[in-house]
Order: C-alpha cells, then sequence, then structure tokens
C-alpha cells in the first residue's frame, strides 16, 4: 500500500511555466532553422500548436522532447534549462512523448511494449506493472492488452502510443498529431482523456486539424515558419477571423486570417 | 526497527467508526496504517468483531463485484523470454547477429576447407568488423522502428549504447572464440583489433550516426586490409602480434571520445 500523499506530491513548484523558450531556434539539416527565434510559455493545460504542414511543429516538438538539441536561444523545461550537452534523465522521465511516426515492435503484445517503453523510461520496476495497466486502460485498450501488436487497427497502435506516452505520469506531455488514424468515436473519447490529462499536466498536441483544438484545448498556440504567428484562448482565434475569410468554422476563418493576411489565401495552397 | 503501534482502542473504536475518537488521533492512526501491515490486518480482525454492518457491507461489495473480476483476465506473471531480451537488444538486432554469426561460421569453413586465401585466416580477417554489424544495427534509424521513441526516453543515451553493445560483443566474441580455438588463432590476435573498432564506431556514431560511422569503418577495412591481404595471400602486417600496442592506443581513445560525448548519444543526430 502506497501512502496517500507522498513528500514529492506537496513539494512547492519551482518553476512558473512547464515549458519556456525565449529566442529559441533548432536547426534541421544543415542550414535550414525550422524553429526561428520563438518565445513561448506554456503552463498546466492542453495546448494546440496548430500551423500548415512544414511549418515546424514537430521539430519543435522535437526540441520540447530534447531529442533535438536547439541551436539558440533558451528552453526551460520543469524548470531545467534543456539547451545543454547533457542526457537530462531525471527531466526525461517527466516527459511523455509521441512522436509523429509511432514506431513499434510488431511481435510485442500491447503490455509487452508499455512494459518496455516504462522500463525505458526508468518507471520503479514494483511500479511497472500497475502503469502499464493504468495506462492502456485509460486509451481503453484493456481488452486487447494481451494482443500482439500485429493485430491491431492503425487507430489502436496510435492508442498505444498514447498509452507509452502517459505511462510514465508525465508532467510534460507531447502528442505529434495524435489523432491521425483515429476514427471519429475514438477522436471524442481521445478529446476527453486529453481534457483529464491536462487538469494537471502540460499537455502540446500538434495538430493540423483546426476542429481537434476547438474541442479539447485551453489554448491555440498557431505557429507558422518556425515562428510564433498567435497565442490565446480558441475563442481569440475564432474572433480574429471575419466572415469573408475563407473557412468553414469560425475557427478555421480566424485560422485563415492570422495565417494568410487579409486579401490572401482564395485558391493558393 | 521498533515501531509504536496503534492500540487495540483506537483500532476497534476507528472500526466501529466512533465520534469520540479526536481528530487527531484518526488522522494519526490513519498516517500509521498506510505504512503499518501489522495494524491493517488488527483493523480488518476488528471490523468483523466490532463492526458487523460494516463487515456485511464489504461481504455484498465482494459478492458484486467477483463475476466482473472473473471475466478480467488476469496480469500474465511470467513475461516472453523476447520481452525481457529487450533489454539487451531490440528485437529488429536478432537477425543481425545471427547473420553476424553466420558470417563467422562461414570464415570458419572456408578457414577449414582452406580454399585459395593462403596462409590467411579468414576468421582473424574479417573479427574486427564483425561486432561493429551488430552495433550498426543496435542504433539505427532504418532498422529499428521505435528509434525516435527510444531516444526520447531517459535510459536511452550512453546507457543504452553501452547496454547493447555488450550485448553484441557477449554473441560476438564466443563465436569468434570458437572459430580461432578450431583454426588455431589466439584470442589476443584479434579481441584487441575486435574491441578497437567497436569502440572506433561508437566514437564516430557519436558524431556522424552509428550506422553511418559503421558502414565507413567496414568499407575502409575491407578496401585496406581485406583485399591487398587475400591479394597477396599472407597475413596482414594490421593484424601481426605487433600492431597490438596500436589497437591498444585506439581502442582507449575510442572509449575516451565516447566518455567525452556521451550526451550524444540521446538526441536523434546518433541514429542516422
Amino acid at each position: 500500500m502506497m501512502p496517500a500523499v507522498s513528500a514529492a506530491d506537496i513539494a512547492p513548484t519551482p518553476y512558473a511555466w512547464e515549458i519556456r523558450a525565449t529566442g529559441l531556434k533548432v536547426r534541421v539539416g544543415r542550414n535550414h532553422m525550422a524553429v526561428d527565434g520563438l518565445d513561448l510559455s506554456l503552463g498546466t493545460g492542453v495546448h494546440g500548436l496548430l500551423g500548415p504542414n512544414g511549418a515546424g511543429k514537430s521539430t519543435l516538438i522535437r526540441a520540447l522532447a530534447t531529442v533535438l538539441r536547439p541551436a539558440e536561444g533558451n528552453l526551460e523545461l520543469l524548470g531545467e534549462s534543456a539547451g545543454g550537452r547533457g542526457e537530462h534523465r531525471a527531466l526525461r522521465r517527466r516527459i511523455g512523448y509521441l512522436p509523429q511516426e509511432f514506431g513499434y515492435y510488431k511481435r510485442f503484445t500491447v503490455r509487452e511494449f508499455v512494459e518496455y517503453m516504462a522500463w525505458l523510461k526508468e518507471v520503479p520496476k514494483a511500479d511497472i506493472p500497475a502503469a502499464v495497466q493504468h495506462a492502456v486502460e485509460r486509451v481503453g485498450l484493456a481488452d486487447r492488452a494481451d494482443k500482439r501488436m500485429k493485430t491491431l487497427s492503425g487507430g489502436m497502435v496510435r492508442r498505444v502510443g498514447i498509452a507509452q506516452a502517459i505511462v510514465n505520469d508525465p508532467s510534460i506531455l507531447l502528442l505529434d498529431e495524435p489523432t491521425a488514424g483515429l476514427d471519429p468515436a475514438q477522436r471524442l473519447r481521445f478529446r476527453e482523456l486529453l481534457q483529464e490529462l491536462g487538469k494537471d499536466t502540460c499537455v502540446v498536441v500538434s495538430t493540423h486539424l483546426v476542429e481537434d483544438v476547438a474541442a479539447a484545448c485551453t489554448d491555440v498556440v498557431l505557429f507558422a515558419e518556425g515562428r510564433l504567428v498567435f497565442q490565446g484562448t480558441p475563442e481569440d482565434l475564432a474572433g480574429a477571423g471575419d466572415p469573408e475569410h475563407v473557412g468553414d468554422s469560425p475557427l478555421e476563418r480566424g485560422y485563415a486570417a492570422l495565417l494568410l493576411g487579409p486579401g490572401r489565401g482564395r485558391g493558393a495552397w | 526497527m521498533s515501531v509504536e503501534h496503534a492500540s487495540i482502542r483506537i483500532i476497534d473504536g476507528y472500526a466501529r467508526g466512533d465520534t469520540d475518537l479526536a481528530a487527531d488521533e484518526v488522522w494519526a492512526l490513519e498516517a500509521h496504517l498506510e505504512m503499518c501491515r501489522v495494524c491493517r490486518d488488527r483493523l480488518s480482525a476488528s471490523v468483523a468483531a466490532q463492526a458487523p454492518a460494516v463487515a456485511a457491507l464489504v461481504g455484498t461489495v465482494w459478492s458484486d463485484l467477483e463475476p466482473q473480476l472473473v471475466g478480467t483476465a488476469p496480469v500474465p506473471r511470467r513475461r516472453r523470454w523476447s520481452a525481457r531480451l529487450s533489454k539487451w537488444m531490440t528485437p529488429v538486432m536478432v537477425p543481425w547477429l545471427a547473420m553476424v554469426v553466420g558470417v563467422t561460421l562461414l570464415a570458419l569453413l572456408l578457414d577449414l576447407a582452406d580454399t585459395g586465401s593462403g596462409e590467411v585466416s579468414l576468421v582473424l580477417l574479417f573479427s574486427p568488423v564483425l561486432p561493429v554489424l551488430g552495433v550498426a544495427a543496435s542504433w539505427s534509424r532504418g532498422l529499428d522502428p521505435a528509434y525516435e521513441l527510444t531516444a526520447s526516453a531517459p535510459r536511452a543515451g550512453l546507457y543504452l549504447v553501452l547496454r547493447r553493445t555488450a550485448s553484441v560483443l557477449a554473441v560476438v566474441v564466443p563465436a569468434l572464440l570458437l572459430g580461432g580455438w578450431v583454426t588455431g588463432v589466439t584470442a589476443a590476435q584479434w579481441l584487441l583489433p575486435c574491441l578497437a573498432f567497436t569502440s572506433t564506431t561508437l566514437a564516430l556514431g557519436g558524431v556522424v550516426g552509428v550506422t553511418r560511422a559503421a558502414a565507413w569503418l567496414v568499407a575502409g577495412w575491407a578496401v585496406v586490409i581485406v583485399a591487398p591481404t587475400l591479394a597477396a595471400g599472407r597475413t596482414t602486417f594490421a593484424l601481426a602480434t605487433d600492431g597490438l600496442p596500436v589497437w591498444g592506443l585506439i581502442l582507449a581513445l575510442g572509449i575516451g571520445v565516447v566518455i567525452a560525448r556521451r550526451g550524444a548519444y540521446s538526441v536523434l543526430g546518433a541514429h542516422r
């Protein structure tokens, strides 16, 4: 039996923002800055990272996951600098990450795979079975936990990806296009899960689907060509658009207004 | 360790739900119960004796839950060996290691058959690059589908690289030992070159990516050493016993670079 309240639970938070970037630049390839001078502060909640394809969303998420080193600028995660040369083991234990291309081992069962990820994330050995079971239940795969990964559908594989991301109970959760391949019902369930996680976690969800943002996010970060274009609530985003802008919903019109600017856009990709 | 336990008076009162227990007593008792198995057992005994209503309630909950519990699959106790092995090597490394062992055995067969390679031992000639192939597979973007997940985990980095390298060596070294023993090549002749190549792969891999480094080294070895040796038909200078100090130096340098650049293995760059 675990004590109900541990010392770690009542320790004060020594940082104001879970994620804080100032002048962040991340290089991809030899001379392309995919993130180019980004200032961003994100706290607890669900943050939708919106932007056109090629805007640098994945690169930003990779930098936040500490698998890409920033070329310039400051990146502070959970009050700790994430820019240096170190391995950031303590920091990484508190980060959950779902890459855009979620690769897995086909012969593993769901439970084995999530257990393996829990081991990689240095979850204490005694806590692994319970943590895995909890994560698998949260994504609704408890009845498939002992099925091989190769027997799962695309949406289920995506949910395993989400399960492995939350298995270490992260303080920062980074999800790169998590809704790709989910059917509408799963997408609804996923939004509920996001809202639940957002209560005490800093969740960053990259997406190019505006409706995902409207339904689940407390905060929208609009990102284009490596720079921050807009940060605010979904209502603010909707308010930025006028009826003359392209789009079928207020959010889409706001998105179009901010990204394409007035008068541009129609007919252009 | 001597521990103060709760008195039976407090436990009985707690079980009955007495209102005359002071709030701080209840608080202290609950904090103690969280840690103390003995007192939890006493509490459950006390509930049965003092509070039949509670015991009956718990009984009802159990009997309601039982049909559902039968339905849920129990967590399997024993894990498959392949899942346990994953802590040492990724499943995708297994075929590569099988190939490495296969090459060793093939070289051994050719040595024994003595076909055209003159006095040169093929086992000896291939020994430095064999573990390199396994190391390449251990940290490769193309071969490991979960490379990005692995790279983002706290255990990624030097620790995991060394663990996987050790598992590669654990397979390759016995195979070479067997080959060397059969063909009469001493372990001293190939072990240092073997380790030196492994450490150089990792050291270079931190800069250009492990797979790329492995490819360069294997190609370099093939062009500079293997081809001329096979052409000349005698043991190369590089694997002669006088060369051992040089191999030792390369090994030490490689290890030094790997340790100095340990942070490089926890980012995506090392997976090229």
